[in-house]
């Protein structure tokens, strides 16, 4: 865990200002601590995170109004990565013709979904 | 790895700052790891490209690769740790959104569990809301004798108020213990319920007595059905019969009637019923009979307990 003068100096291209404001637009949402100032702490994910929003913002032109739905999108699809990946890994556990069966519905389903 | 920057890049040796820096926003567009998850290679690319761009952006280390002072891997980066390695892991669970859950509410519920056990620190071994069987529930439930023999219906009210209707199996055996399936409390979370057991207590017959899948019975029968033979009627678990008894039967003899007993649960086959005679005398003897007795005494005496008590 980092405080938020550790995060900055560790990313390397990012002001401890508008990191604030990052953390104040939601963007990124540290642990809080009686002990640091502000009481703020930066996980590994969390400084990741600043990484992206950096590479995001400073590269690819990402604007701040922008910004909110390419996050929402990224966590949404990072979520239903991780759904998918607990569904995988539990279809995979079964025997299997239960394995099969399942199979064999979602092919069956695939042509069928709704435009 | 090239180790021509502008090929990195995909722009001519001569181009402009601007033109460098157009090019490699979109390489990141495309190559960007965070952006690309299910592609392990492009993270290699990715960073293959800005370090390319670290160098060639800046006009002074531009100016240092072009001379040949450094090479193309002389501003490498240091490995990186990108969003997407935590994203997938638990840590990243903390930045999910559930928008994008499935519509079917068993399973919204069971992935926002999920999800949130990821959330404060990692830990993911928060108690999910198990599927739990329900609990059994014990019933006792006292049939007569003859239910208990033949098979019958029987409706009995639970605790919580359901009634239940009951097959008793013919030959049903005292203390026997009947399971229902799926008739206890409700399961948790889709769990399947739990089994009723209900324990039977048969009361006695007054005359019906089983032992096993034969039925017994003292038969009252007068001294003259004794001595003379005759037919009699005599009950049965399926309802009254006539019997032949022999002439000259005494007084404990025993006789059956096949097939009337009850039906064995496991092998179907039916038990016998046994009838022992017990000679009753009427409640006042005619005076005739009583002299006849003594006269028949004097000429045919004989002693009943001769060789009685010894081994046989």
């Amino acid at each position: 865990m980092k405080t938020l003068t550790e995060v900055v100096i560790a990313v390397g291209r990012i002001e401890q200002a508008e990191l604030t404001r990052w953390v104040e637009l939601g963007w990124i949402r540290p642990s809080r601590s009686p002990e640091a100032k502000p009481e703020w702490l930066f996980s590994d994910v969390d400084e990741a995170r600043i990484r992206m929003i950096c590479d995001l913002h400073r590269d690819m032109m990402v604007e701040e109004e922008t910004m909110p739905l390419v996050l929402s999108l990224l966590d949404q699809m990072y979520a239903l990565r991780h759904q998918m990946n607990a569904l995988t890994s539990a279809v995979q556990d079964q025997p299997a013709d239960i394995r099969d069966a399942i199979l064999a519905r979602l092919r069956s389903s695939s042509p069928k979904q709704p435009r | 790895m090239s180790d021509d920057l502008y090929k990195t890049l995909g722009v001519k040796r001569d181009a402009s700052h601007d033109e460098i820096k157009r090019s490699y926003r979109k390489l990141a567009k495309e190559l960007h790891p965070d952006l690309n998850p299910d592609k392990p290679d492009v993270a290699a690319k990715f960073s293959e490209v800005t370090a390319a761009y670290d160098i060639l952006s800046d006009a002074e280390t531009r100016g240092k690769y072009d001379r040949g002072e450094i090479d193309a891997k002389g501003h490498e980066r240091p490995q990186q740790r990108y969003y997407r390695d935590f994203a997938d892991a638990p840590e990243g669970a903390k930045y999910y959104r559930q928008e994008g859950f499935p519509d079917d509410e068993a399973l919204h519920d069971f992935f926002a569990d999920l999800f949130q056990s990821g959330g404060s620190g990692g830990d993911r071994r928060r108690s999910y809301r198990m599927r739990a069987r329900g609990a059994d529930v014990a019933y006792s439930l006292t049939i007569d004798f003859l239910e208990a023999a033949k098979g019958a219906k029987k409706r009995v009210v639970m605790t919580d108020g359901r009634s239940l209707d009951l097959t008793i199996p013919a030959g049903a055996r005292d203390h026997q213990t009947l399971r229902l399936k799926g008739q206890g409390q409700p399961g948790f979370e889709g769990g399947e319920s739990g089994d009723a057991f209900v324990e039977l207590h048969i009361q006695p017959h007054n005359i019906f007595e089983r032992k096993d899948n034969d039925i017994h019975l003292q038969l009252p029968v007068s001294p003259a059905e004794a001595m003379l033979g005759g037919k009699v009627s005599v009950p049965t678990i399926d309802g009254p019969v006539t019997m032949t008894v022999p002439k000259g039967s005494n007084a404990g003899n025993t006789l059956r009637l096949r097939g009337k007993g009850i039906v064995d649960a496991r092998s179907g086959q039916r038990g016998d019923q046994y009838v022992h005679l017990k000679i009753v005398l009427p409640k006042e003897a005619a005076p005739e009979v009583e002299e006849m007795l003594r006269r028949w005494q004097a000429d045919h005496a004989y002693d009943p307990r001769a060789g009685w008590g010894e081994s046989a």
